[in-house]
């Protein structure tokens, strides 16, 4: 689950961590009261979208004018934010954060996340802030400074030490460092925190350390534990099929192509769509029907699918372990009656029960082409995407 | 032979009593399991599915003399549970629960360093299986076929697909290990690759994978240095895009880091014999045991 800017900021200030004077709005006429509350002569308007790139994107403007802003606020507000992360569609803005400009002398970069390869939270951190940190770890690796942290003694005084000094810091500001890397740890374990990013973290004129931008990946495994955190979901975020799916315990992932693909299990339904690439097909989506798969949720399954215009066939791979063959075919006949499924479905059923959910699928007198293996379902799927079953 | 779960291996199931536990170990002793018992906290003394229910893991052991779990508790109990089986001095835990926070995992992780003896095999994954011996988990025993392939996979229903398709050609599996699909886990490729190069009777590796992470890459190192057997691997999510989540909390490419062509590529150079088609598996298996 990912948080916006202005909310991880609100978790920043619980946790002691200097962020710029801000606040958030959610229509033009609060945004106007904020500047005015915030006072000063010039105001920072960010766009409050779940994307990177939002200044290059153009949501971001540095306004003199309070007319202006009222404006800006306006534009931006419910629109579209295109960004290089967003994909084509981009992302809706849900909100808008008014903030006091900081004076920035210098752009650091601090990250804290779960590090898969030392199975350990690492910090990470460069002088280069306030760029694409994938670019400078690709070409200058050298300014990239990472710290492991075990989990026994929690950030050492030396390991924050050294990143102060590797980032360039005088004393006051390596001494604020140190106390800002434990508030960050302390705030990443008691929120179950798996990525954590301030791009910039800035040194301001007075030397004064403050996060300029924060990003914050929640574990969703953990949600549960973390009821007050719940209340950060914005739904409005999210692929509305892709949650719509989240509610019946399937996971689906929206992609561009014309094949719909039903698995069981995340890896065969990584590799239905690979298939489909390599016959020369696109996969439409992801989609895995999970362990626990019943009629009904193979009949949402099947619906979420379809309302992807796109699709011009669907193929349904399930290799039953915990699944059932003969529950998966029920579902199938199922969502065919219910929703009455106009192009073409390409089955293969292996495993648990086989043979009675074949022998289920034979007896329906429904149109629906059958493969016993990978291959030819793969192909039989784009085939009849193509119009040539 | 085989590795890990073996003739020798004497189960306990924690979360016996629970709904999905009870399915999987019906079905574990079906197979021939040698399970012995179970853990259900609260319900020590009674008995369930005809063997002995105890409180703790500790007394099981000391009862049953058990030694391996598998783990079938709520995920937000389940770190717990792999510590208290470590802790109990239990040699092979399976944990099949999904859905553990990974905070958790890290910690069983820094913990489990203190056990050099025990393998945590996930979680979120289907299990170990040695055919026609043992039994550990939630794949179908029905498709497995004693035999000579090992089968290592992040992925459940794909390792299914190895399977199935090394019991078609005849070869059969030595033993197969689902190692599960998150980002923090028990043993990782290296591990069960260095187990089955020192068993007899593997004589050749499926080694099924997929985006995210740098297992892989450090796998394929490993061979090139150490592996004298075939192995052949796929990695599934070639076409999955940057960025998203592909089911598997560790499936995911993130910064241009974990893309399967990069997997591919390193496998490739490392002299492993690599499949575009997870359809390929058993064949080409086949035909690097035939050359």
């Amino acid at each position: 689950m990912n948080l916006h800017e202005y909310q991880a900021k609100q978790l920043f200030e619980q946790y002691n961590i200097p962020v710029p004077r801000a606040k958030v709005a959610f229509s033009s006429t609060e945004a106007l009261g904020n500047a005015k509350e915030l006072g000063g002569s010039r105001w920072l308007v960010k766009a409050q979208a779940h994307t990177g790139g939002r200044g290059k994107a153009g949501g971001v403007k540095l306004l003199d004018d309070l007319t202006e802003l009222e404006q800006f606020s306006e534009q931006l507000l419910g629109s579209r934010l295109v960004t290089k992360q967003s994909g084509a569609e981009g992302q809706v803005v849900s909100a808008v954060l008014i903030e006091s400009p900081a004076e920035i002398v210098r752009e650091l970069y601090l990250s804290l996340l779960v590090d898969r390869s030392s199975r350990r939270v690492t910090i990470v951190a460069s002088a280069a802030g306030g760029m694409d940190i994938e670019e400078v770890a690709a070409s200058t690796p050298e300014k990239i400074h990472t710290q492991v942290i075990h989990p026994a003694t929690g950030i050492q005084a030396h390991q924050a030490q050294s990143l102060g000094f590797a980032l360039g810091l005088d004393k006051p500001a390596r001494q604020q460092l140190s106390q800002i890397l434990r508030q960050l740890y302390a705030l990443f374990l008691d929120k179950d925190v798996s990525l954590l990013e301030i791009n910039p973290l800035i040194v301001d004129q007075t030397g004064e350390l403050a996060a300029v931008d924060a990003k914050i990946q929640l574990d969703d495994n953990a949600v549960f534990r973390h009821p007050d955190l719940q209340a950060f979901y914005d739904v409005s975020q999210v692929d509305e099929r892709e949650h719509r799916a989240g509610e019946h315990q399937l996971n689906y992932i929206a992609l561009s192509g014309e094949i719909g693909c039903m698995v069981n299990g995340a890896g065969l339904a990584m590799a239905t769509m690979d298939l489909i690439q390599l016959h020369g097909g696109k996969p439409a989506n992801f989609l895995d029907v999970g362990g626990g798969a019943t009629a009904e949720r193979v009949t949402e399954a099947f619906k979420l699918i379809l309302s992807d215009t796109q699709v011009k066939a669907v193929l349904v791979n399930i290799f039953g372990g915990i699944v059932r063959c003969d529950l998966i075919a029920e579902g199938v006949i199922q969502a065919a009656k219910e929703i009455g499924i106009q192009i073409p479905v390409v089955v293969r059923l292996q495993g648990t029960a086989v043979e009675a959910g074949k022998a289920l699928l034979e007896q329906s007198n429904l149109n629906l082409l059958t493969a016993d293996d990978l291959t030819s379902a793969a192909q039989k799927a784009v085939a009849a995407a193509k119009g040539r079953i | 032979m085989a590795i890990l779960a073996t003739e020798n291996t004497r189960l306990i199931c924690q979360g016996f009593t629970g709904k999905q536990a009870t399915f999987h170990c019906e079905q574990a002793l079906a197979y021939g399991t040698n399970l012995v018992g179970g853990v259900t906290p609260g319900r020590g003394g009674q008995t369930h599915l005809c063997l002995p229910v105890f409180d703790t893991v500790a007394e099981a052991v000391s009862v049953t003399d058990a030694n391996a779990s598998v783990i079938y508790v709520p995920a937000a109990f389940a770190a717990d549970a792999i510590l208290e089986a470590a802790g109990a001095g239990i040699e092979l835990i399976v944990c099949i629960t999904e859905g553990i926070p990974v905070l958790d995992m890290l910690k069983v992780n820094a913990v489990l360093q203190d056990f050099p003896n025990t393998h945590l095999i996930g979680p979120n994954c289907p299990g170990i299986i040695t055919p026609d011996v043992c039994k550990i988990g939630i794949m179908p025993g029905a498709i497995h076929k004693a035999g000579k392939i090992g089968v290592v996979s992040r992925s459940g229903t794909l390792t299914y697909e190895a399977v199935h398709q090394t019991t078609e050609n005849g070869l059969g599996q030595s033993t197969c290990i689902g190692i599960g699909g998150d980002p923090i886990h028990g043993m990782d490729f290296i591990a069960c690759l260095d187990l089955f190069a020192k068993d007899p009777a593997t004589e050749g590796i499926i080694m099924v994978g997929e985006i995210g992470g740098d297992a892989e890459e450090r796998a394929a190192a490993f061979i090139q240095a150490q592996i004298n057997k075939p192995v052949v691997a796929y990695i599934a999510g070639t076409t999955a895009p940057a960025g998203k989540r592909m089911g598997h909390a560790g499936a995911i490419v993130s910064g241009g880091k974990g893309t399967a062509k990069h997997k591919f590529a390193a496998l490739a150079e490392a002299g492993v014999e690599i499949v575009r088609s997870p359809a390929d598996l058993g064949a080409a298996i086949l035909a690097q045991l035939s050359s």
